[in-house]
This record gives C-alpha cells, structure tokens and sequence, in this order.
C-alpha cells in the first residue's frame, strides 16, 4: 500500500510532538504499525491546510471488509492450503514447536494464529499476532513465505 | 486424547497428519491438508457402476466379461496403477503373468529412469524427514511443488523446524529454484532463481561441474558467469544438500548421464541427495513392486513365465506399433493423457477401464468398473516419492469395491 516516507510528506512536518512521538516520522512509522491512527496528531486533523492529507491518511487507514482486528485478511479464492504461511508464523513455532513448528498438524490450536482448514488458510487467535497488541512489530512471516499472495494486511 | 491421522493420497507425499470430520460416511471437513488434498478426500461419489457397452450391468457379469477378454487376447496391455495400493499393483504383476501381457506405467514416460537409478543405488538419495532434519541446501530442478505437492516446502522441504535446523529457514536454509519459467515455488526461493531456457538443463549442469571445479562456467545462451558461480558457491557449502528433480529437469536430458555426473562432483565438494518428485501417490510403489519381481521398474512383457523388457514394451510404443489387442487399465486416463495419434489405437481395441472416477478412457471402454478411491474409500499401503513405506486406512466406508478387490475376482476368472 504504502511506506512511512509517503505518509511522512503527508504529514504537518513540525515535529511539535504533539502525537506523543518525538518527530513526524516516529508518527509516520508508528502510522504503518497501527500503533497509533490518523486522528492523533491533532494539528492534521484540526487545521484546514491539513484537511486534504488527513483524509487521504484516514482513507488510506480505513479498516477494510473482512479484515481482523489486525488488518489481516485471507484471500480464500487465492489460498490453495499449503501450509507456508501456518510453518513460517513465529507465533505459531513458538506456541507448538513440534506440531505445525515442525511441518505438522496442529497439537496445540487454541494458540495458533493461523491454521489450514478444507484446504484453505484460517486467522484466529489473533491476539497472539506479532502485529497485534502493545509489543506489537511488523511482522512479514506470512506474507514473504506465501506463494501466492493470498494474505495481505491491510 | 490421542488424535486419529488419515493419509493423503491426492500426491506423491502422502501426507500422515490429516484430521477428518465425518459423519454417515460423507466427509465434511478436512484439517491440514492442501487445497488438492482436501477435493480428493471429499470427491464422494453416488451408486456404484458396472458398465459393458455403456449399459449398466451387475459385477459379476462386469467381471466375467473382463477376464474373458483378457483370456481372448494374445497380448493384452496392462497400464496404470500409479494411484492404486502396493497389494493392487502386485495383483497386478500376477494378472500379467497369468494372462501373458505387457505391463506398463506413467514413470514409462515421466520418473522412471530416475527411480530406477535410484534403486539401482546410482544415485545417493534420502528421506523426507532427513530432509526436514539436517537439510540446508534444498534445489528444486524442473520441479514446482508449490503447485504439483502443495505441502512440500512447509512440511518437509524448507519451511518446518527439524532436530538440526531449530533457527528457522532464514537462518538455516537456501532454497534454490532452477527452471524455465518463475513458478509458485521459484517466487519463493527470492534471489537463487535461475531460468534458463527450455532445453538448456544439460549445458547449465555442465557449467555448474565447470564452476564447482573452479574453472568459468560456459553456456551457449550466455548465463552469466557470476550468477552460476555464486550458486556452485552455495552447494560446495552443503553440509547436507538435496535435489528435487521434477519432469522439467527430465524431459530436459536425453538420458541421466548429466545428472550421475553433476552428482558425483556435487559429492565430491559437498554431499548431496536426489529425491524425485513423483506425482501419483503410488507410482514409486509400482516401480519397486515390479523391481522386486522382475529387476525392471516398468516395460515389461511376460511371456509363459519368462519376462521381456525394452523401450517397445512402453505404453506409448506398443498402442504405436498395435502389437497388444487388448487393454486393462487401472486408474489411469490415457485418452486424455497421451498424445492423440498414439491413444487413438486405444479405440480399437477392446479396453476394460478400473477407476474411481469417469475418465475419457472410461466413457469409450468396453468396461467400466467404477471402484473405491484408493486411500479415502479403501486402504493398503504405499511408498511415498522418497521410498518410505507408508500404510493407510479408509476415511470412510463405501459400497464400491477396491480396485484390489476387483482384481481378485478377474484373476479366478481368467
Ligand atoms: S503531532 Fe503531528 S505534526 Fe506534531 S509531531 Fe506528531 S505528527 Fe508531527
Ligand atoms: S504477521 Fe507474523 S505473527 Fe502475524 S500471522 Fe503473519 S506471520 Fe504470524
Ligand atoms: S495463505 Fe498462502 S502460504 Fe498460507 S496456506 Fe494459503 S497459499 Fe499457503
Ligand atoms: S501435499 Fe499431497 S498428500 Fe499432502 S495434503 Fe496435499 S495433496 Fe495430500
């Protein structure tokens, strides 16, 4: 979609720290990992000479059908089941080292994030999601590993 | 609880770790198996068919029929069972014998030599599980697994921890794609994709030899020098290699030599294994099957209790050359896989088609029988592409009778 660089040039350019970052682009970065959203830098969405960028950001930033609560959505007609995405999630080894962890079937699926279903990938437990929640970082281990782009957050 | 497994059989990897949901015998769901995997478990099907001349006709008289037409020809073709179990495929060899035929398989035209190389012990090879345990140079050649055995990469090849790999694939592995054209699985092996030109298999091994030996490597199609390099750099590094050599990279050579010497020289730097990438869940099987009874893995003809073997015992070459005037064939559709001016002496002659599904071959034969799917409706036992021995339960249960089971009575027919 986009970088932190393009949405840095969107942004009031001040570093008036007011967003509780230290500088536009802390905001910016902060922006793409959905730490933060548009409306908390409050000079882009009160002043009017920002009116034009800030709805390009929200638009950019509006949550999308289908997506979960981390933006992640399956593109299930793509998804052919091959299990990629399921091996590859550091959460997912983590959590059943010896089960998926290991090219397996799943032993322990109350905690995976991903799991394979009649064939196609299934999210859940998505609390357990790098990209999800207070530690939260930007996570590429589905997307990279896929052959087919069938995962996209968004 | 201990959790209950079902084998795949919808590809060569054979799949040990799949849960099913079912219910009056009608599968409604499937966890962990691939997309491919997951159509051919739930392919269930309605009444069970007998059909001579189209007509719907009852087993026995289906079965009379086809043991009198085997009886009736002088030599009759026997072909398929790529996805049929080991217990078919040696019912099979003893129908063959019994009825004097000629017995052949796809490996004929795809995997074959490579098998047979292998069990020949010309070519040093290993299991999926080394595989997933030790292996940290993984090349697929002429090979898209990401398509033809979808689990490949996650469940074996790149992706899984094993007892040695515990870093992750990052860190621990270099998956290498050499191929025609960007597949699925060259996409994922990034920066160590290297297309070459179709065709152009035997001279890119030659400069790869060329480059392990630390002399320039040459190319008629000017590959550049640096890339090959780089690469022989990465596989003189393998403390344990693996190539995964698919139809692409065989089609490609006139004959295996290329591959025997690549793999000496390979050994000589580093060490490396071969695994071929067969297709059909049980094609390896047949070729050992068949190894075992004869020393040969496919074209043979047994004549009153001798077995011939050569190039014109071959599917393709003997409905070329017409010298069999009948044809069995179990689960496999050669009217639609094989070249029309070759399949159409198919037509000719009478065909008795064993397989679970409709095929071309099915709706212009003879006979019809339309059996159990191997694998989710009937059980047995098989080897996975890297020769492991892997044995199997039905899913469900079905009122259509094995392949094996029809077999059986044909053999006390004839
Ligand atoms: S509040 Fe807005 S203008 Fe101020 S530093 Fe943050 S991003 Fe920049
Ligand atoms: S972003 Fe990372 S943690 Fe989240 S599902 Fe994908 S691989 Fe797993
Ligand atoms: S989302 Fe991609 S990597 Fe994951 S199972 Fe589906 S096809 Fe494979
Ligand atoms: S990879 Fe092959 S054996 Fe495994 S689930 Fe898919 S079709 Fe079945």
């Amino acid at each position: 979609m986009t970088n932190a660089m393009e949405l840095y040039q969107m942004l009031p350019k001040t570093n008036c720290k007011k967003c509780g970052k230290t500088s536009c682009m802390a905001f910016a970065v902060s922006l793409m990992s959905r730490e933060l959203t548009p409306e908390d830098c409050p000079p882009l969405k009160e002043e009017s000479k920002y009116r034009e960028s800030y709805e390009k950001i929200c638009e950019l930033f509006k949550p999308s059908e289908g997506a979960t609560e981390t933006g992640l959505i399956v593109h299930e007609d793509l998804c052919f089941g091959c299990g990629n995405c399921v091996v590859a999630c550091p959460p997912n080894v983590a959590n059943d080292p010896y089960g998926v962890g290991s090219g397996k079937a799943p032993t322990n699926v109350n905690r995976l994030v991903l799991t394979v279903e009649d064939g196609v990938v299934k999210a859940q437990n998505l609390g357990e999601c790098r990209r999800f929640g207070k530690n939260k970082i930007l996570c590429y281990g589905c997307i990279v590993t896929c052959p087919v782009e069938a995962i996209e957050f968004v | 609880m201990e959790k209950n497994y079902y084998v795949c059989t919808g590809c060569g990897l054979l799949c040990d770790d799949i849960e099913v949901e079912s219910e009056k015998n009608i599968i409604n769901k499937v966890y962990t198996a691939c997309r491919v995997g997951v159509a051919h478990m739930k392919n269930a099907k309605g009444e069970t068919n007998f059909l001579v001349d189209n007509k719907p006709v009852d087993e026995a008289t289906a079965v009379r029929e086809a043991a009198s037409i085997l009886k009736n020809a002088k030599n009759p073709l026997i072909f398929g069972l790529g996805t049929s179990t080991d217990e078919t495929q040696k019912l099979a060899i003893e129908l063959a014998k019994k009825t004097n035929a000629t017995l052949d398989d796809t490996s004929s035209f795809c995997l074959g030599p490579l098998v047979e190389a292998l069990l020949q012990d010309k070519l040093k090879t290993c299991t999926l599980e080394d595989v997933r345990n030790k292996a940290d140079v993984i090349i697929f050649w002429g090979a898209d697994p990401s398509d033809s055995h979808p689990r490949h990469l996650s469940k074996h090849s790149y992706f899984p921890r094993g007892s040695e790999k515990q870093k992750g694939w990052e860190e621990e592995r270099t998956a290498i794609a050499i191929d025609v054209r960007k597949s699925h699985t060259a996409k994922i092996c990034g920066n160590y994709f290297f297309q070459i030109p179709p065709g152009g298999d035997t001279e890119f091994i030659d400069a790869l030899i060329a480059a392990l030996s630390g002399k320039l490597p040459k190319t008629s199609y000017k590959y550049p020098p640096k890339k090959i390099l780089e690469l022989a750099n990465i596989l003189k590094g393998a403390k344990f290699g693996v190539i995964f050599a698919g139809l692409g990279l065989i089609y490609s050579l006139e004959d295996l030599e290329p591959v025997f010497r690549l793999m000496k020289v390979l050994n000589e730097k580093a060490n490396f294994h071969l695994v071929p990438m067969v297709g059909h869940y049980n094609m390896r099987g047949f070729n050992e099957n068949l190894f075992a009874e004869t020393g040969y893995v496919n074209r043979v003809k047994f004549e009153d209790g001798i077995v011939k073997h050569g190039p014109e015992y071959s599917v393709v070459e003997s409905l070329k050359a017409k010298t069999v005037d009948a044809a069995l064939i179990i689960g496999s559709d050669p009217l639609s896989s094989l070249p029309r001016s070759v399949s159409k002496n198919l037509l000719e002659i009478p065909v008795i088609s064993i397989d679970p599904c409709e095929t071309l071959t099915s709706k212009h034969a003879k006979i019809y029988i339309n059996t159990a799917v191997s694998g989710v409706e009937a059980g047995g036992s098989a080897t996975r592409m890297d020769g492991t021995k892997v044995s199997f339960k039905p899913v469900v249960e079905t009122v259509h009778p094995s392949d094996e089971a029809i077999l059986k009575k044909i053999m006390e027919a004839v």
